[in-house]
């Protein structure tokens, strides 16, 4: 199979770098092996959970078959019988948008201040953020729960398990991330341009939202989809900080294993449904997030 | 585990150029960094560039001072407010609760419950009795999967960032179908190698029994000692696409002079790998492997949903652990002192490794 330069724009520059004829027949050859091995590997466990998603329950039960010998939607439809699935997905979506919003516009303005002023204490700020970011969730949890549970008791609110509460836990890890991108982001955007702006007469809030807001567009959505992303996913504050009306998908999906049978079939279907969003999403901006994540950390 | 993903990001972030501040020690107002070229985009014909000082918005001379020296700080406020509510106080709260006795009793009204003095740490750290051993060996299980996850991680993902570094057919769908386990939920990913895993029912054991024929009988994979290798294949397959995604947008940097240049001295494909390739990729992997490290190291989610609340002996990650000791018998001066002693560990090393890669690096370069 001859190598066609159909690449990426992003990858011009590798493309240029040899013409397809100079590869080395065992590069070529290690090149093919060793890709179908991982693509294997990869997507085993996907192709699994799609199969096992459309098969009858009998047939997830029993050995495992790698063709299934009837496809059914009907676990797609169980799926939101079997568990509240609807209200886990609201939740969801609730704690981790909120959470993102609130972490990102804290961000822009942090960011701001960070990457185009110097100011006593700059440092002591950047570097605690970073560590935070870097500190177990576990170190976190622990404070937390026991300050919800008798903050709530003192004041009569009904902070533990709340979804406000859930938000604020998200933040730790959604906002320094957001910080930390951004601050990266707007440093790579030359300091000339909203300069100009001020020297127009924009107070520096003007600079800010009407010169370097615009410029860091991609960076912000990196940021937002990287926020939103590790939100959705998390577990450990979930398992936690959570009650049968604020429960969200990562815990939510245990619920299709009762005593005596787990219903696979239904949690693959379920699996599959709330990954959908988040994959697609990741997969469409892609670019951006490697331009956002290139632009704070690699460079 | 997506959490760290940041961290990542974060060291290397060009950060506003250090020691600015420090060598204005005296000088309270805060200063808008300067552009690095002076002059200024060329203003249009007859609208000539004000200097600054001419700003509409200047009031007194003193007031506009106060005024811009207070600026970043009103800037921060939001973040300094919220990062004092959900990461300093907890963190305090965190250091005295590793003081306290706090059983399940006090839980609920925590300010009664008794000193203990380092007690909770010494029966943290007392290697004989019960409690430590459990956390010895629970993190010497941490340290031996850690080695193994990042390591595997890292190979797989330079290998295949190398590979793919130059143009073929179907590129663009390999990359994206390595990325997809990342961007996964955890949970949902978990969830799926768990069924994979199953002994009955699983994927795997029909694959090594039934059609290799591979071992007399199902092995079980979730329990016992198995668990270990199960838990590692869970966590590669899930991280080895972040240090590729990474690597793949550092050799984008590489200049392709570098390999032009080398060609036309007649270095072959290998040799430019070896000499160009992977030395172009030290700075990224300084970062990568840290952050690698410390995700893989404090991984809770995946131990979770793959073996519930209390994984196997030969599987119990020390975040999980940690969680473990608080809230399956509800000791949380224990979890604590054992939470304050990990971030110890974790700070411990992190400096270390700097240190130690910083130096290298320097010497490398000299």
């Amino acid at each position: 199979m001859p190598d066609t330069a159909t690449a990426h724009e992003a990858s011009a520059a590798a493309a240029r770098r040899r013409s397809p004829t100079a590869l080395p027949r065992s590069f070529v050859w290690t090149r093919r092996i060793v890709l179908t091995l991982l693509a294997v590997f990869t997507a085993t466990p996907l192709y699994v959970m799609v199969s096992s998603s459309l098969k009858p329950l009998e047939e997830v039960s029993g050995a495992f078959r790698w063709i299934p010998s009837e496809l059914t939607l009907e676990p797609y439809r169980d799926i939101w019988r079997t568990v509240p699935l609807g209200r886990y997905f609201l939740n969801s979506l609730i704690v981790s948008a909120s959470a993102t919003a609130c972490s990102v516009v804290v961000a822009v303005f942090a960011a701001y201040a960070v990457s185009r002023y110097r100011f006593r204490g700059r440092q002591v700020f950047t570097v605690t953020v970073l560590s935070t970011q870097m500190f177990p969730g576990i170190l976190f949890l622990l404070p937390l729960f026991l300050l919800f549970v008798n903050v709530g008791n003192a004041t009569g609110l009904a902070l533990y398990g709340s979804r406000g509460a859930l938000i604020l836990t998200y933040m730790t890890f959604t906002l320094p991330l957001s910080v930390w991108m951004l601050a990266g982001y707007f440093a790579s955007i030359p300091r000339d341009l909203d300069e100009a702006a001020l020297v127009d007469g924009c107070g520096p809030l003007g600079a800010l939202f009407r010169v370097l807001v615009p410029a860091a567009v991609p960076g912000i959505i990196a940021v937002t989809v990287y926020s939103f992303m590790t939100a959705w996913g998390e577990v450990l504050f979930a398992s936690v900080m959570t009650n049968d009306a604020t429960r969200t998908l990562s815990i939510g999906l245990q619920g299709y294993a009762t005593q005596t049978e787990v219903y696979w079939n239904q949690v693959m279907a379920a699996s599959l449904v709330v990954s959908v969003p988040v994959v697609a999403g990741f997969l469409l901006l892609q670019r951006y997030l490697v331009a956002g994540l290139t632009a704070g950390a690699v460079k | 585990m997506t959490r760290a993903v940041t961290a990542d990001s974060a060291p290397r972030t060009p950060a506003p150029p250090a020691g600015d501040t420090a060598r204005r020690p005296t000088r309270a107002a805060a200063d808008r960094i300067p552009a690095p070229a002076p002059e200024h985009p060329p203003a249009g014909p007859g609208r000539p560039a004000p200097p600054r000082a001419k700003r509409p918005a200047a009031g007194s001379p003193l007031r506009d001072r106060v005024r811009s020296a207070g600026l970043p700080y009103l800037l921060l406020l939001p973040a300094l407010a919220l990062e004092l509510l959900i990461h300093l106080v907890p963190m305090a709260t965190g250091i005295v609760m590793a003081f306290k006795d706090l059983t399940q009793e006090y839980i609920s009204d925590w300010s009664a419950a008794p000193w203990a003095g380092p007690d909770n740490f010494r029966v943290a750290v007392d290697f004989d009795a019960p409690v430590g051993e459990a956390l010895l060996r629970s993190f010497a299980v941490t340290c031996g999967f850690t080695v193994l996850a990042v390591g595997l991680s890292w190979l797989l993902g330079v290998t295949a960032a190398i590979l793919m570094q130059d143009a073929f057919r179907g590129r663009g769908l390999l990359r994206a179908l390595f990325l997809t386990p990342y961007a996964l939920p955890v949970y949902a990913a978990v969830i799926t190698w768990s069924f994979l895993l199953q002994h009955d029912n699983g994927l795997l054991n029909h694959v090594l029994h039934d059609q290799l024929g591979l071992t007399d009988s199902k092995p079980f994979w979730l329990v016992g000692d198995n668990s270990f290798v199960a838990l590692l294949l869970v966590a590669v397959w899930r991280t080895w696409p972040f240090a590729f995604l990474l690597l793949t947008a550092a050799l984008q940097n590489v200049s392709a002079d570098l390999y032009e240049a080398s060609a036309l001295d007649g270095a072959g494909m290998w040799r430019q790998i070896r000499h160009i390739t992977l030395p172009a990729l030290r700075p990224v992997n300084q970062v990568l492997v840290l952050v690698l490290f410390l995700w893989t190291f404090n991984d809770f989610n995946v131990p979770f949903v793959l073996f519930g609340k209390s994984a196997p002996q030969s599987a119990d990650l020390v975040s999980l652990h940690i969680y473990q000791s608080s809230f399956v018998t509800w000791d949380f001066g224990a979890g604590a002192a054992m939470s304050v002693l990990l971030l110890l560990f974790l700070l411990l090393v992190t400096a270390g490794y700097l240190l130690l890669t910083n130096r290298g690096r320097g010497a490398a370069d000299a």
